[in-house]
């Protein structure tokens, strides 16, 4: 058992998008799967670069859609039919095609909600604390840089083979990032 | 830039000639078949040329819209498929001479063109004012004027931005489809009152408007989508469509089946909940007889199966795959437009003719030979079009290393 590194990773520093993404892809072939890539504005290309991991927020959102559809339903139906059964215009008690809307109202609210929870739940946020704002030059990711941080959970991470491979995506630098 | 994009597609993808001989040959054994059927019922060959008609006009006037939508909102999606779209929306003079048979045999259609009919009925005789032939006759004059107006100039302005990649004519262009996309609402909204939903003249429904522009979307989506698709698997497009541009068209689908349900069910929950006997009537018609098993068949395969089906990333990726997604919607297009037309001629329930296969796909074939006619004579994407770059340059630029590579 290795004692914990309190290195974060390698940061390599680029100029432009299309050298992040050629970048992450050629990470991504040579084997390196802990990783993350940042970058001031969404990169659409960049999702696929760098392996595009399959997330698990569309299933979150489907069940807690459908639970939305089925509460709501069984919600009207409890309340008009069981509880508080009125005649209205003589039309049956359970009457499915009133109870449509308000149902679809509820599948929406709950699966908008699930995918705001779920979001946060899957990606940690609010984080306080991350390392790579350890770097100061990484508040150049919210201006005109993009980076690329392999990690060294990576089980491909080496300090010095790692560094060596980063500098041959021809970065403007590439540094070593605190934990 | 490689040069075919330049060549008008007959040139770039010699294909099409052979295609367009085939849909004529298709269409014009379809005719005789078609005219055979005429002798022999022709209040059937009526009901089933309307069909058809609203059909093939739902993919025409369907594409003249969303190219004007794609004139004010821009996006990559429009432009790969901006020709096709020109092409369906050039074919507006064919669609106008196909007119022609419901004109003439109105009184086979519609039934407030009976005036002893009409003098024994109080309803009728209110609505005498905007149901009479003349009038008819003169506002589907006057929704032709329009349509084949914006086409015209939309096609000829973009003619004129190919030569000369003067900014201008996006400029116009615009212009033109913000006023456009509001005449067409309205002549869609009054051309479906007159044609289709006055074969029933005591009914009347505020939404079948818009129900019937939501669908004449989606049919365009769906044929565009299949259109691409199969334009997607030869040059020059073969390395410039990318995944994401049907990722965008099928989203676009999804939106326009949850759209058409929306309406649908719109119309249904505001009728059945007011439960008056002018407007349910068209309801039991429907759903007290035969005809609630294809009511049935809508909500699942209209509604129902794409929503599912599109709701899947895979699937809207994968050109094949939504292709027959697209072929699928466009068969329940046909089946939405049977449900609203075909229970006003057979009451009793469901009754369906051999004329109702062979109509839609004879003029399917002509109306096909035509667009493929239309789509041979200019390049296949709008190359000076302001847009152009901004849209497809980083797939451009990403596709030249793969295929290096390969």
């Amino acid at each position: 058992m290795k004692t914990p590194s309190l290195i974060h990773g390698l940061m390599a520093e680029f100029d432009d998008p299309t050298s992040l993404v050629t970048a992450a892809g050629r990470a991504h072939r040579e084997g390196y799967r802990c990783m993350d890539a940042y970058s001031p504005f969404p990169i659409e290309e960049l999702h696929e670069a760098l392996g595009s991991h399959h997330t698990r927020l569309p299933l979150i959102v489907l069940v807690g859609g459908l639970c939305g559809c089925i509460g709501g339903y069984a919600l009207q139906y409890w309340s008009s039919v069981i509880e508080y059964p009125l005649n209205i215009g003589g039309k049956p008690l359970h009457s499915w095609p009133a109870f449509i809307p308000v149902t679809f109202e509820c599948t929406i609210l709950a699966a908008a909600l699930s995918c705001v929870l779920g979001m946060l739940a899957l990606n940690g946020l609010p984080m306080p604390y991350h390392p790579v704002f350890n770097l100061p030059r990484f508040a150049l990711a919210s201006r005109n840089r993009f980076f690329l941080c392999i990690e060294a959970t990576d089980p491909k991470f080496d300090l010095e083979a790692t560094r060596r491979f980063l500098e041959t995506l021809e970065p403007r630098e590439v540094s070593t990032v605190a934990d | 830039m490689t040069p075919q994009l330049t060549q008008t597609a007959d040139v770039a993808i010699p294909e099409l000639a052979g295609l367009q001989r085939r849909l004529l040959l298709a269409g014009a054994i379809g005719a005789v078949l078609s005219l055979a059927g005429a002798f022999l019922d022709l209040r059937q060959f009526m009901q089933s040329y309307l069909m058809a008609y609203m059909l093939c006009l739902g993919v025409t006037l369907g594409c003249l819209a969303l190219g004007m939508l794609h004139q004010l909102s821009g996006g990559a999606w429009g432009v790969v498929i901006r020709r096709p779209i020109g092409a369906a929306s050039r074919t507006l003079p064919v669609m106008t001479l196909l007119f022609l048979p419901i004109a003439l045999g109105m009184n086979h259609l519609y039934i407030w063109t009976n005036a002893d009919l009409v003098a024994h009925d109080e309803i009728l005789q209110h609505k005498h004012l905007y149901l009479n032939t003349p009038f008819f006759l003169a506002r589907a004059a006057l929704y032709f004027i329009v349509w084949n107006a914006l086409a015209y100039f939309l096609n000829a302005w973009s003619l004129e931005q190919d030569k000369t990649g003067d900014e201008k004519f996006a400029r116009r262009m615009q212009m033109l489809s913000a006023g456009g996309l509001l005449a067409y609402g309205f002549t869609i909204t009054f051309a479906s009152f007159d044609w289709m939903m006055s074969l029933e003249p005591h009914w009347f429904s505020t939404i079948y408007g818009v129900l019937i522009l939501g669908g004449q979307g989606l049919s365009a989506l769906a044929f565009l989508i299949i259109v691409l698709a199969w334009l997607s698997r030869r040059a020059p497009l073969d390395t410039i469509v990318a995944p994401a541009h049907f990722h965008d068209l099928g989203n676009l689908m999804l939106a326009f089946v949850m759209l058409w349900a929306y309406f649908s069910f719109s119309q249904y929950l505001i009728i059945w909940s007011g439960n008056l006997p002018v407007e349910i009537a068209w309801y039991m018609h429907r759903l007290q007889t035969g005809w609630r098993g294809v009511g049935i068949t809508l909500i699942v395969g209209h509604f129902v199966a794409p929503f599912v089906v599109l709701l899947s990333r895979q699937v809207k990726r994968q050109p094949e795959l939504l292709m027959k997604v697209a072929v699928f919607v466009l068969l329940v297009r046909l089946i939405d437009l049977f449900w609203l037309i075909a229970p006003e001629f057979h009451q009793a329930g469901v009754s369906v003719s051999w004329l109702d296969a062979v109509l839609p796909l004879t003029l399917g074939s002509i109306w096909m030979a035509a667009f493929v006619y239309q789509l041979r004579g200019r390049a296949i994407l709008p190359v000076n079009d302001p847009e152009f770059d901004e849209a497809l340059g980083r797939i451009i630029e990403r596709g030249a290393p793969q295929k290096a590579a390969h």
